[in-house]
């Protein structure tokens, strides 16, 4: 194995050091895989303060610019993703603010967490007149060996998608990086600048609606 | 109609209070006793158990969504400025 690949092989592994050493050493495979990595996530955050995917795109584009701009500079004390998204939400606050469509996503947030939202309809609990209150009125069925083979459908994937765009924005955005990226808890407050316990809010709703939403299309026919 | 639990619901907590706690409960951000308390539900009531299956399928689903979806004109100009950026810098 030469040198080469063994950077290539550690750079696939997504170890920040030798990704941001071939970055540096002007290695186009390395820009591919951080943009494959990450671009996708950045859209979906810059989404958030932007008026229009147009705009959304733009931001982005802009910070991949400032990535490259900044790379020589970067000292790695914070891993790479966080220092790319905090130059992404800082561009996405300050682009978003002079438009006149701009909704802040701490306003979103707290929207989105407001009130009382159920993880399962009411109706399918035992009203508090019955000596069941509170009880499921029908168990729900495990999915977990009777229709694994569906839940790998292109179909299956497609509900899924569409109950994800159906959320509201905030909700959606942390469930992306959560459950589709694999952030960690951690990583996704940082970028979305939430509290712990607002992301665990927004997670758990959305988590509730999308399985919802799959119960609806796996035991509704 | 499930039949086989005596009322109060197991651990304390109705199955109504235990799908708000799913998720606190995967996050391991539950205290100890409410911890102690849901499992000791989730040992008893055939529904729950069944619930939190399937927002572990919901969970694996989600995570089968991930894909290295980047538009190859939007890939083909990051790439033009990264060649701008590798000569000028």
């Amino acid at each position: 194995m030469t040198v080469i690949d063994r950077r290539a092989d550690r750079v696939a592994r997504g170890d920040d050091p030798a990704l941001l050493e071939a970055l540096r050493a002007r290695d186009e495979e390395a820009f591919v895989e951080i943009v494959s990595r990450h671009h996708r996530s950045m859209l979906r955050v810059a989404a958030l303060y932007a008026s229009s995917p147009a705009v959304a795109e733009d931001v982005v584009q802009e910070t991949w610019l400032a990535v490259l701009n900044g790379l020589d500079r970067f000292e790695g004390r914070s891993s790479l993703r966080t220092w790319i998204f905090g130059i992404l939400v800082r561009r996405a606050r300050t682009g978003g603010q002079r438009e006149a469509r701009f909704v802040p996503f701490s306003s979103l947030a707290q929207q989105e967490t407001a009130g009382g939202e159920s993880a399962v309809e009411p109706r399918f609990f035992a009203d508090t007149a019955s000596s069941w209150a509170g009880h499921w009125v029908s168990n729900p069925r495990p999915w977990t060996g009777r229709v694994d083979q569906r839940l790998l459908t292109a179909e299956t994937h497609a509900h899924v998608r569409r109950a994800i765009e159906a959320l509201p924005s905030a909700q959606r955005a942390v469930i992306v990086l959560r459950d589709v990226e694999g952030w960690s808890a951690a990583a996704a407050c940082e970028a979305l600048q939430l509290t712990p316990g607002n992301q665990r809010v927004l997670l758990h709703r959305a988590r509730a609606r999308v399985r919802t939403a799959l119960h609806e299309y796996i035991d509704g026919d | 109609m499930a039949t086989e639990h005596a009322v109060p619901a197991p651990g304390g907590i109705s199955c109504r209070e235990l799908v708000e706690l799913v998720t606190d409960y995967l996050e391991g951000a539950l205290s100890e006793p409410l911890r102690a308390r849901f499992e000791m539900h989730l040992a008893a009531c055939l529904g729950c158990a069944a619930y939190l299956d399937q927002m572990r399928a919901t969970l694996a689903t989600l995570g089968d969504l991930a894909e290295d979806g980047v538009l190859s004109d939007v890939r083909d100009r990051l790439l033009e400025a990264f060649r701008t950026w590798s000569r000028r810098a």
